[in-house]
C-alpha cells in the first residue's frame, strides 16, 4: 500500500487581489507518495512553479492563496494543513520536512557567504544544541554525498562550476533528510551532461536516503526516464495525471500528445518532431471551457462550452490515471 | 596583493597629477596677493610699500614656472607648505593643523553617526516594504535634496539669536583658550550642535535612500528565497543575507565620504563661521593666499586618495568576488 506523504487538495494560487487578480493555479489536487519521484511538466507559465512555491509558502508578494490546503504527512505523528502552520512552525517545518532546490543553480547561494557557512546555518537553525564540530562534520559528509571533494567547504560560489554549485544545493538540501524535496528546473541552467550526471545522483541518492521528489521541469523527455509519475499542467490546471511509462506510451491528453511530439526520442524510427501551435494562454484572459482547446487539435463542439473534470478515463488500465479530456469522459469525475 | 599594488601605485600617479594640478590652478587665476592688499587699502599705498610688499611675498623675481615647480616639490618634501600671505610669518602646516581638528571633529563624527544611523534605518526600511517606515520616505527624499547650507541659515534664524542656547557662529566662545577642560569642551559641544544637525538631517537620508533600495533589490535574489526556504530566522535572513550584500555600495560610499569630510563641508562651515578647513580655505580664496589654499587642496587631495584606497580595501574584505585566486 502506497502512503502519502504529501497531499495538495484543490489548491488555488493567485497573484494580485479583488479585480486584477490571476489565477496561476487553478484547483490542483496532488498527491506524492512516499518514496516516489513526481514529475511536473507543462509550457512556462503553466503554473508549476508557483505551484511549489505555493506548496511551501513561498510565493513572493503579491502572490496569494486563496484557497485549497496542503497535508503534509510527518513520518511519526498525524497529518497537518501546511498552509495552516504559525510563523515559528513553519520555519522548523521548511527544509527539516521539505527541501527546494531552485532554478537558478547559479544564484542560489550567497556570493559574499562561504559553503560550509551556507551549509551549517541550516544544520544550525533546526538543530541548535548540535555542536559546531558536529555541524561542520555532517556538512562535510553532504559534500561527499554529492562528490564533492570536501576540501571545497572553504570555497565562496564563484569559485565552483554551475554544476558544482547545483550539487551543493542538492546536498544542503538533503542536510535535515527531509521527507520531501522539490526539484524547481533544477538542471535548465545547466549543459545535457551535466543535467543527466546530476539526475542520476539523486535517483541514487534517493534509494539511498528514502525520500520524495517532486520534480518540475518543462522537459517531459527527463521525466519519462526519471520520474515515476508524471503529472501535466496546462493553464494552471492538472490536465493529466499517471505513472511514466503509461503516460509515454499512450498520452490520453492531446496536450501531453503534443509535449511528446515536441522532442526526439533515442531509440527507434525517425519521425518529424510536430510541437503544439499556437502559444500558452494568457491567464488574465483565458478561454472559455476547457483552456487548450484554441490549440487542440481534436477539439470538438463541447470543448469551448464544457470544463472537462479530472478523473479516470474508461481505458484499460484507467483506474491508475486520470485525465481532464472531453474525448475520455470521466468514469469517476471528482465532485466539485 | 597584486591587485592592491596596482591601485596603490595609480593612486601615487594620480597625486602627483593632482599636485601639479594644484601648484598651477593659483597661478593662473589673475591677480596677485600685492593687488588683493592694495585693493583692500582702496589703492592708498605707497609705490615703495607696495614694491616691499612684493619681496616680501617673494613674488618679486619672475622666475620661472619650472624652477618655482621643483622650489614647490622639494619644500612638499621637507613638510614645508610655505608661509601664508594673510597672516604672513604663520607657517600654512601651522594653520592647517589648528583647524583640522574641528572639521575632523565636527564632521567625521556626524559623518560616522550619519552613515550608522542611515544604513540602520535603511536595512529596516528595506526589509519591512510596505509598514510604516515606508512613510519615512518622501521626507527623506525631500530632506536630501535640501542644500547644507540652506538647513544652516534656516537653523540660525529660527533656533539661533540673542538669548539663545544655540550659539550662531565660532567654535567656542571667544576669549576661551582651547584647552581639554570641561568648561572649553562644553563650549565646544554647544556650538557644534546646530552645524553637526544642519549635516546630519541633509546627509542621512541619502544614505537611508541608498540602503533601503539596494535591500529592496537583494530581497529578491534567489539566494534571499534560499534563505526562507531553509528554514532560518527571520533576523538571519535579515542582516546576513541581505543586509550584508545591500551593504556592499554603501561601504565603500562611505569610505569615499570619509575622504570628503576634510574639504566637503565648506559650505556649513561658512554659514557657521566654524573655524575647520573649509572655512580657512574660503578666506584663502577671497585673500589670494595662494599657499594656504595649495595647502589645504594638498590635504584634500591625499584624503580622498586615501579614503579611495580604504574603500578599495573594504571592498576586498567585504566581497569575495573582488578577491583574485592565488
Amino acid at each position: 500500500m502506497r502512503q502519502p506523504v504529501l497531499e495538495i487538495r484543490n489548491l488555488d494560487v493567485g497573484y494580485g487581489l479583488g479585480d486584477v487578480a490571476l489565477r496561476a493555479v487553478r484547483d490542483v489536487s496532488l498527491t506524492l507518495h512516499r518514496g516516489e519521484v513526481l514529475g511536473l511538466a507543462g509550457e512556462s507559465g503553466s503554473g508549476k512553479s508557483t505551484l511549489a512555491y505555493g506548496v511551501t509558502r513561498l510565493l513572493p508578494p503579491p502572490g496569494v492563496i486563496t484557497g485549497g490546503e496542503v497535508v503534509y504527512h510527518p513520518e511519526n505523528g498525524s497529518p497537518y494543513d501546511v498552509l495552516a502552520l504559525g510563523d515559528r512552525e513553519l520555519r522548523a517545518f521548511r527544509w527539516a520536512e521539505t527541501a527546494i532546490v531552485f532554478q537558478g543553480a547559479m544564484n542560489s547561494l550567497n556570493p559574499v557567504h562561504r559553503i560550509s557557512v551556507q551549509l551549517t546555518d541550516v544544520i544550525a537553525a533546526h538543530q541548535p544544541d548540535l555542536s559546531a564540530r558536529a555541524r561542520a562534520e555532517r556538512a562535510r559528509e553532504m559534500l561527499r554525498l554529492v562528490g564533492i571533494a570536501a576540501d571545497r567547504m572553504d570555497a565562496y560560489p564563484h569559485q565552483l562550476s554551475g554544476g558544482m554549485r547545483q550539487r551543493v544545493m542538492i546536498g544542503m538540501a538533503l542536510a535535515l533528510q527531509p521527507q520531501i524535496v522539490i526539484m524547481d528546473e533544477p538542471t535548465t541552467a545547466l549543459d545535457v551532461v551535466m543535467q543527466r550526471q546530476i539526475l542520476r545522483q539523486l535517483v541514487a541518492l534517493r534509494e539511498r536516503l528514502g525520500f520524495s521528489v517532486i520534480f518540475i521541469t518543462h522537459d517531459l523527455s527527463l521525466l519519462v526516464e526519471f520520474a515515476d509519475r508524471i503529472a501535466i499542467m496546462y493553464g494552471g490546471r492538472i490536465v493529466e495525471e499517471a505513472p511514466a511509462s503509461a503516460l509515454y506510451r499512450d498520452a490520453l491528453h492531446p496536450y501531453t500528445a503534443g509535449l511528446l511530439g515536441s522532442f526526439p526520442a533515442l531509440r527507434g524510427p525517425r519521425r518529424d518532431l510536430t510541437g503544439i501551435p499556437g502559444s500558452p494562454p494568457d491567464l488574465t484572459s483565458m478561454p472559455t471551457g476547457c483552456s487548450f482547446h484554441p490549440r487542440c487539435p481534436k477539439a470538438f463542439e463541447p470543448c469551448p462550452v464544457t470544463i472537462p473534470p479530472l478523473g479516470s478515463p474508461d481505458t484499460p488500465g484507467g483506474s491508475t490515471r486520470t485525465v481532464a479530456c472531453l474525448l475520455h469522459p470521466a468514469t469517476n469525475p471528482e465532485v466539485r | 596583493m597584486k591587485h592592491l599594488l596596482q591601485r596603490v601605485l595609480f593612486y601615487l600617479f594620480t597625486a602627483w597629477a593632482a599636485i601639479t594640478v594644484n601648484f598651477f590652478i593659483p597661478r593662473l587665476i589673475p591677480g596677485d596677493p600685492v593687488q588683493a592688499l592694495i585693493a583692500r587699502y582702496k589703492g592708498q599705498m605707497s609705490s615703495d610699500a607696495i614694491a616691499s610688499l612684493y619681496v616680501l611675498f617673494g613674488i618679486d623675481k619672475h622666475a620661472s614656472l619650472w624652477s618655482d615647480y621643483l622650489k614647490y616639490w622639494k619644500q612638499l618634501a621637507h613638510g614645508d607648505l610655505g608661509l601664508s600671505f594673510t597672516s604672513f610669518p604663520t607657517p600654512v602646516s601651522e594653520i592647517i593643523a589648528s583647524s583640522l581638528p574641528w572639521t575632523l571633529a565636527l564632521v567625521g563624527i556626524t559623518t560616522i553617526i550619519s552613515f550608522l544611523l542611515g544604513t540602520g534605518l535603511g536595512v529596516i526600511a528595506g526589509w519591512r516594504r510596505g509598514s510604516w517606515v515606508d512613510g519615512l520616505l518622501p521626507v527623506t527624499t525631500f530632506l536630501s535634496s535640501i542644500p547644507y547650507f540652506w538647513l544652516g541659515l534656516v537653523a540660525i534664524a529660527l533656533l539661533a539669536g540673542p538669548g539663545s542656547y544655540f550659539p550662531s557662529s565660532g567654535g567656542y566662545e571667544p576669549g576661551l583658550v582651547p584647552a581639554f577642560d570641561s568648561y572649553f569642551l562644553s563650549s565646544a559641544i554647544q556650538h557644534s550642535i546646530l552645524p553637526a544637525l544642519t549635516i546630519l538631517i541633509s546627509s542621512v537620508s541619502g544614505w537611508i535612500l541608498s540602503m533601503r533600495n539596494m535591500m529592496v533589490t537583494v530581497a529578491a535574489e534567489d539566494y534571499i528565497t534560499v534563505a526562507h526556504a531553509k528554514g532560518l530566522p527571520e533576523r538571519r535572513v535579515a542582516l546576513s543575507y541581505a543586509a550584508r550584500n545591500a551593504l556592499l555600495p554603501n561601504v565603500s560610499g562611505f569610505a569615499l565620504a570619509l575622504g570628503f569630510i576634510v574639504g566637503g563641508t565648506l559650505l556649513v562651515e561658512i554659514v557657521f563661521s566654524y573655524p575647520g578647513l573649509g572655512f580657512q580655505l574660503f578666506r584663502a580664496v577671497g585673500a589670494k593666499d595662494y599657499p594656504l589654499m595649495q595647502g589645504i587642496f594638498l590635504v584634500i587631495t591625499i584624503s580622498v586618495l586615501v579614503a579611495n584606497l580604504l574603500a578599495d580595501v573594504a571592498y576586498l574584505m567585504l566581497d569575495p568576488r573582488t578577491r583574485k585566486e592565488g
